[in-house]
């Protein structure tokens, strides 16, 4: 933002100072903000952009299934491809070995077939909501694409990330099992963000601080509430002043239903997932691709820094997929077409607008 | 200007009658919201009421919520600059995003900061010139993240709040404060949450819709304002309930159904 003092009228436009030009990492976006992306193309386009630099995501987790990673993972690799550096903690022993599992960026010219015709694109363009007709793989269609230079990455979760992307001075790890408080992990977190500090100049780089299972019970500090909503506030309050996302997942059945409200309102973007149980025959007759589900993802709040609007999304459950088991898409849910003859009425069918009986979709 | 959409948050609270006096001198305001609603356009829109160039209030910030260009982006989008503002001394912000009482030893300090904050703030209040003219608006984002950085010992909090309350009889302050309701509501006991209530003269409550979210209606408020003064001299309670839309530059506050 440029200084106060030189412009004549309050409402003078702010040309932003960080043009996309400082990488394909980074994304301007409304209101000054800046977006990096979360690893999901389909989350960045919910969320509007992607993640805001300065903003807390949080996830909760289900404890039936461990969607989180695959939200975690892809956060983490889309990072690191970026050159974005790192700083990951999780109650693991050693966190390292988890950086193996971090998915590689799939090759662009990899199964998906990419219609260099652009004709056909523009047609394709136009009748972006008939796309679930077509073949998936007609999707991508922008096949000018290196998977260095994209803003977000289709991430191939069946090939490891290259281990040149994993080296010390990219990824920082840290075991938060044994500390028994969270000062050494608060002095980690604000050693790595001081590298990021936010200020009118352009933005050099970027950084991104990953936590998974923040309170979970195995940690030794996992008893002290008012110590992890307190350093929950504080590293809130210093990545806002600094040129990073932090992502946060924690398990919400761990927490007293007063404090995981605390935990909500701190978050400035909050995710929660949730499994699909298999084989669930109601679920199956109510939506269509039932069976390549693997769970829900739910859009609770969406950050709205450096503005008063709240965003109000067309739909804030979504469906988790893996694209031929191997890629991570986002979808809206459909529901099936209801069986006239059955007998069955639309309204007792278990929709997702809401029955007297709670669903599996409930949240 | 925008004055007429908004007329409803403003009659509800005063605002729309004359701007001397004051119409929330000496009062305190509470404003609750959730997770689903957020109540922050509220106080927003307060302060830019207070900010307004026709009088001379002057406005305490006391963010425990967001930095200051935070805000000075949004209120410049509802036609105030807090940075022209606070160069004039009529806006004074204080930053806590960083305040935390040390935990675990009592002996050091057990009220933190707080005390301090409070002190900081009469002493800006006194320093005034013609302070007895001018109204001083004192604005809490968020009393919860208060409680955070006091370690969870709300009776500090409410000491701090106490505190702030002899200002708005000494100096005729207003006190505005903003917490999240499903914060205590989910609690066992919400004595926080109730003695704040208690201690405000005008409630109001950012609730959603029962019918869940929309993107044309955001939410509804509910307004209680105790002991409100008529030009007739009457004083009586008023509750008023509306539906809301935030817009950037504007909230647009209407009677349910009534909105095209």
């Amino acid at each position: 933002m440029a200084a106060a003092k030189t412009r004549t009228s309050s409402f003078s436009r702010n040309i932003s100072a960080a043009a996309p030009s400082q990488g394909p990492g980074l994304k301007c976006g409304p209101n000054g903000t800046v977006f990096l992306s979360s690893g999901i193309s389909d989350l960045d386009k919910i969320l509007g952009g992607g993640f805001p630099l300065g903003s807390l995501v949080m996830v909760m987790e289900d404890a039936e299934a461990p969607h989180h990673m695959l939200l975690l993972r892809n956060f983490m690799s889309q990072g690191l491809v970026h050159n974005q550096p790192l700083l990951y903690a999780s109650p693991a022993i050693d966190p390292r070995g988890f950086l193996g599992t971090l998915p590689s960026p799939a090759a662009s010219k990899d199964e998906k077939s990419h219609k260099h015709d652009p004709d056909q694109e523009k047609g394709l363009r136009i009748a972006w909501q008939y796309k679930k007709y077509f073949g998936e793989s007609q999707l991508n269609f922008d096949g000018q694409r290196d998977g260095k230079h994209e803003y977000s990455n289709e991430f191939d979760l069946r090939k490891p990330l290259e281990r040149h992307f994993l080296s010390a001075q990219r990824v920082d790890c840290v075991s938060i099992q044994d500390s028994p408080n969270l000062s050494a992990l608060q002095d980690r977190s604000a050693t790595f963000l001081s590298q990021y500090p936010r200020n009118d100049g352009s933005i050099s780089c970027a950084g991104r601080i990953a936590i998974q299972s923040f309170s979970a019970p195995q940690c030794a500090y996992s008893n002290m509430e008012w110590d992890m909503l307190s350093f929950i506030r504080s590293l809130k309050s210093m990545v806002r002043s600094s040129n990073a996302v932090a992502l946060i997942t924690f398990p919400p059945s761990l927490l007293s239903p007063s404090f995981c409200k605390r935990w909500q309102h701190m978050a400035d973007t909050l995710l929660s997932v949730k499994a699909i149980p298999d084989e669930d025959k109601e679920l199956s007759q109510l939506l269509t691709g039932y069976q390549d589900m693997v769970g829900f993802l739910n859009v609770h709040k969406v950050a709205r820094i450096n503005t008063q609007v709240p965003v109000i999304l067309d739909a804030t459950t979504f469906s988790i997929k893996l694209q031929k088991r191997r890629f991570l898409v986002l979808e809206c849910l459909n529901q099936a077409p209801v069986d006239g003859s059955s007998g069955t009425s639309y309204g007792t069918s278990g929709s997702c607008s809401g029955s007297s009986k709670t669903g599996n979709l409930d949240f | 200007m925008n004055q007429r959409s908004s007329n409803l948050l403003d009659e509800a609270l005063g605002l729309d009658q004359s701007i001397e006096p004051w119409p929330l001198r000496g009062r305190i305001v509470a404003i609750e919201d959730q997770v689903e609603t957020s109540g922050s356009f509220v106080l927003h829109h307060i302060l830019k009421r207070s900010l307004s160039p026709n009088s001379s209030n002057v406005s305490i910030f006391i963010a425990f919520s967001q930095p200051f260009s935070h805000y000075d982006r949004v209120l410049r989008k509802l036609g105030c600059n807090l940075v022209t503002q606070r160069d004039n001394n009529r806006f004074f912000f204080f930053d806590m995003l960083m305040l935390q009482c040390p935990g675990g030893d009592e002996g050091i300090s057990p009220e933190c900061g707080l005390i301090a904050l409070y002190g900081k703030i009469y002493k800006t209040i006194v320093a005034l010139p013609e302070v007895s003219s001018k109204n001083v608006t004192i604005i809490i984002d968020d009393l919860s993240l208060m409680e955070v950085a006091a370690n969870g010992s709300s009776d500090y909090v409410l000491d701090f709040m106490h505190y702030c309350r002899t200002l708005t009889t000494e100096f005729d302050c207003s006190l505005i404060a903003l917490n999240h309701e499903d914060i205590y509501s989910s609690a066992d006991r919400p004595t926080f949450l109730l003695q704040m209530e208690y201690l405000a003269d005008i409630l109001i409550k950012a609730e959603p819709l029962a019918t869940g979210l929309a993107s044309d209606v955001h939410g509804q408020l509910t307004v209680l304002n105790k002991g409100m003064n008529y030009r007739q001299g009457s004083s009586r309670n008023k509750i008023s309930n509306f539906h809301f839309k935030v817009k950037e530059n504007v909230v647009e506050c209407f009677y349910p159904g009534s909105q095209g």
